[in-house]
C-alpha cells in the first residue's frame, strides 16, 4: 500500500457532497499537487488529511496506520497555511519551537532543531523578530520552517504562494521545492495555479466539483488530458466536435472536414471531441503541403494580440467556429503583416491532436 | 467644507467637550486638598487632613476594602464565565445564539435601580423557598456584580475574537497542541487586549456601582459609593472629595498601566 492513501473518501456538508470517491495513493518522498478551481474540494481533501474536517465515509491511511479517526493534534502532519497563521504574540524562534515544545522534547534539542530549521530557510538573523515585523516572503519561510521542524509524516501546503506578489512567487516556489527535496518529505499541496502545480509537483491531481478528473505527471496531464475539463484547465485548447469515421479518422460535425488523429480510445461511429493546443499549430497564407499529412483548417484572421512572449491569433472558419493560435515571438513579423479578414490556413500535426470523450 | 469647520469651531467644540468632562474631576481633586471645614470657595488653605480623616472613618476604610474585594472577585468570576461564553458565541454554531448574546449583554441596558430591586426581590423569594440567605450577604452582592461585569467582558472579548485569525488555532492543533493547550497558549493571548479591557471595565463598573448595591448590602458592611452617599447625608466637608479623589486616582492609574495592552478605539 502507498505511504499515504485516501481510500474512497467522501465528504458531505449538510447534505451537499463536497468530495466524492476520492482515491489517491502517494509514495514516500513524493510531492503531489491537488489542482482545481475554487470549490472543487481540494482544500477539503487536504483538511481531511490534517484532521480539521471529519470524513463522511472512506478512510485515510498514513504510513500503514488508519488515521481517519485520529484527532488533528496527534496526526503529525506539518501544515503551511494559506495566510501562514503565524502566532502573532510569539517571536520567529518561538513559532518554530512550538511544535517541538508540544512534543515535550528536551530544551537543548529544541534549540538545536530550531536553529537548523531557521538556517534551512535562511532566517537565522531574524529569530527574535515578531511575525508582524517580517515581509510576506519571510513570514512564508517561517511558516515552512515551523512545519518542517517537527519532521512531519507528511507536509501539507495550502495555497502556499497565493499571498505573495508575482515576482516573489517564482522565487519561493523554487525554494519550497528545494527544501522538500532536501528533506525528502512526502508533500501534498493544494493550489488553483497550474504553473505552480506544474513547476513544483511530481504528480498532479486535477479536481472538479468534488471529483478527481485525472491523476498524472505534469507533462502527462498537459499533453494527454483525460477530458475537456482538464484540457481547458491546464492551459488553453481548441475543440472540434464530431464523430470517429474509422481508425485514425475523425470528421468535424460542423464542416465535414476530416482530420487524422489517434482514435484508439474510440470505436468508429462514436461521438468525440477533437482538441489541439494553440501553441502546437502554425498558420500559413497558402494551404500547406498535403504530403506532410497535417490537419488543416481554413479561415480568416479576426484579431492578432501581441502578448510579449507570444502573439495570440484568433481565426474564424466559414462555419463560424473560432480558433486561437499562439505564435512564438519569433513569428511576430509574420503576424504584423496580417490584416483582419486575411485568408489563412491553420495546420497541426496528427501527433499533436487529442481525441477526448464528449 | 470639513476643513473649514475644523479650523476653529471644531477645535472649540472639542475643547469645550473636554473641559466639560474633565472639570468635575479636577474640581473634586482640588477641593479634596482644601483646609475648609465645609466645601466652599475660595479655599482657606491646603492640607492632607481629609485623606487622613477618610482613612480613619470605618465606613470609608471598610467601604473601600469591601468595594475592592467585591470588584476583584466579581471581575474574576465574570471573566471565567464570559470568556468561554464569548468563544462559544463567536466560534460556535448553535440555535438561539443571538438570543443568548442579547441576554448576556442585557444588563447593560437595564437601569441599575431596576436591576437592583429585581435582584433583591428575587433573593428574598429565593430565601423564602430555600432558606438560603443571599440578600445582605457577600456572595449575594458578588453574584449581582458578576451580572454587571459579564456584558463588558463578553462585548470586549467578542470584539477581539472577531478580529483574531482563527487559523492560528488550527496551526497550533496541527503542531500537536491539545485543544486545552491551544486555548491557553494561543487563543487567550490573542484576545489579551479584549481580556484586559473587559476586566478593567468590569472592575470599574463593579467598584463604582451604587444603584444595584444599595439594595443588597447588609447592615455594617457598605460599599464605597454607598458610604459616600451616607456620609453626604450628614456632612459636607472635603472628606468626601478626598474619597472620590482616591477613587479617581485608582481608576486613572489602572487605565494608564493597561493602556499599552488595549486599544479602546478598536474594542468598540
Amino acid at each position: 500500500m502507498s505511504y499515504l492513501k485516501f481510500n474512497d473518501v467522501q465528504k458531505d456538508y449538510e447534505g451537499v457532497r463536497a468530495v466524492s470517491h476520492f482515491d489517491l495513493g502517494i509514495e514516500r518522498g513524493e510531492m503531489v499537487a491537488l489542482l482545481g478551481p475554487s470549490g472543487c474540494g481540494k482544500t477539503t481533501s487536504l483538511r481531511m488529511l490534517a484532521g480539521f474536517v471529519s470524513v463522511t465515509s472512506g478512510s485515510i491511511f498514513l504510513d500503514g496506520r488508519n488515521i481517519t479517526a485520529v484527532p488533528a493534534y496527534s496526526r503529525n502532519t506539518g501544515m503551511v497555511f494559506q495566510g501562514y497563521a503565524l502566532f502573532p504574540h510569539m517571536s520567529v524562534a518561538q513559532n518554530v519551537a512550538f511544535g517541538l515544545e508540544m512534543r515535550r522534547l528536551p530544551k537543548a534539542e529544541i534549540g538545536r532543531r530550531v536553529t537548523r530549521a531557521l538556517e534551512r530557510v535562511r532566517l537565522s538573523a531574524l529569530a527574535d523578530r515578531l511575525p508582524r515585523q517580517l515581509s510576506g516572503g519571510q513570514q512564508q519561510r517561517v511558516a515552512l520552517a515551523r512545519a518542517i521542524v517537527i519532521d512531519p509524516a507528511v507536509l501539507l501546503l495550502d495555497e502556499p504562494l497565493s499571498a505573495l506578489d508575482a515576482r516573489l512567487r517564482h522565487e519561493v516556489r523554487a525554494e519550497i521545492r528545494q527544501v522538500q527535496q532536501e528533506t525528502g518529505l512526502t508533500t501534498l499541496m493544494v493550489t488553483h495555479d497550474q504553473d505552480e502545480a506544474l513547476s513544483m509537483a511530481d504528480r498532479l491531481v486535477i479536481m472538479n466539483q468534488g471529483r478527481i478528473e485525472q491523476i498524472g505527471q505534469p507533462a502527462e496531464v498537459y499533453e494527454n488530458p483525460a477530458n475537456r475539463f482538464v484540457a481547458e484547465f491546464m492551459g488553453k485548447s481548441n475543440f472540434i466536435g464530431g464523430t470517429v469515421v474509422e481508425a485514425g479518422r475523425f470528421r468535424c460535425a460542423a464542416s465535414d472536414t476530416v482530420f487524422s488523429c489517434d482514435t484508439s480510445r474510440f470505436t468508429p461511429g462514436a461521438e468525440a471531441l477533437l482538441s489541439f493546443r494553440p501553441e502546437r499549430a502554425r498558420i500559413t497564407a497558402t494551404p500547406p503541403d498535403t504530403i506532410s499529412g497535417a490537419n488543416v483548417l481554413a479561415g480568416e484572421l479576426k484579431t492578432a494580440t501581441y502578448l510579449g512572449q507570444s502573439i495570440e491569433v484568433s481565426i474564424a472558419t466559414a462555419g463560424g467556429q473560432s480558433f486561437n493560435i499562439l505564435l512564438p515571438n519569433s513569428d511576430a513579423g509574420l503576424a504584423a503583416g496580417l490584416q483582419p479578414g486575411s485568408a489563412l490556413h491553420v495546420s497541426w500535426a496528427p501527433a499533436d491532436t487529442r481525441l477526448l470523450p464528449v | 467644507m470639513k476643513a473649514h469647520i475644523s479650523s476653529w469651531s471644531y477645535r472649540a467644540l472639542v475643547f469645550g467637550t473636554m473641559l466639560f468632562v474633565v472639570t468635575p474631576l479636577i474640581t473634586v481633586i482640588w477641593v479634596s486638598f482644601f483646609s475648609n471645614k465645609l466645601i466652599s470657595l475660595p479655599p482657606q488653605g491646603y492640607s492632607f487632613t481629609w485623606y487622613l480623616n477618610a482613612w480613619r472613618l470605618d465606613d470609608f476604610r471598610g467601604g473601600f476594602l469591601l468595594s475592592l474585594k467585591v470588584a476583584v472577585v466579581a471581575t474574576f468570576i465574570g471573566l471565567v464565565i464570559a470568556v468561554p461564553a464569548s468563544l462559544a458565541l463567536v466560534r460556535g454554531r448553535f440555535p438561539g445564539k443571538s438570543f443568548i448574546s442579547t441576554l448576556l449583554l442585557s444588563p447593560m441596558m437595564i437601569p441599575g435601580v431596576v436591576a437592583g430591586s429585581a435582584v433583591y426581590i428575587y433573593y428574598i423569594q429565593f430565601e423564602l423557598l430555600t432558606n438560603v440567605q443571599l440578600a445582605a450577604t457577600f456572595p449575594g452582592l458578588v453574584a449581582a456584580h458578576v451580572v454587571l461585569t459579564i456584558p463588558w467582558v463578553v462585548r470586549l472579548v467578542t470584539a477581539s475574537l472577531v478580529g483574531a485569525n482563527e487559523s492560528i488555532e488550527e496551526a497550533a492543533l496541527n503542531l500537536g497542541a491539545h485543544p486545552w493547550r491551544v486555548f491557553w497558549r494561543i487563543t487567550l493571548p490573542s484576545v489579551r487586549p479584549g481580556l484586559i479591557a473587559g476586566g478593567l471595565f468590569s472592575f470599574i463598573m463593579s467598584f463604582t456601582d451604587l444603584e444595584k448595591s444599595i439594595f443588597l448590602i447588609g447592615p455594617g458592611s457598605t460599599t464605597l459609593p454607598i458610604a459616600i452617599i451616607n456620609y453626604l447625608e450628614w456632612n459636607l466637608d472635603p472628606t468626601v472629595a478626598a474619597v472620590a479623589a482616591v477613587q479617581i486616582f485608582l481608576i486613572g492609574f489602572m487605565l494608564i498601566i493597561s493602556d499599552p495592552y488595549i486599544k479602546l478605539s478598536r474594542a468598540f
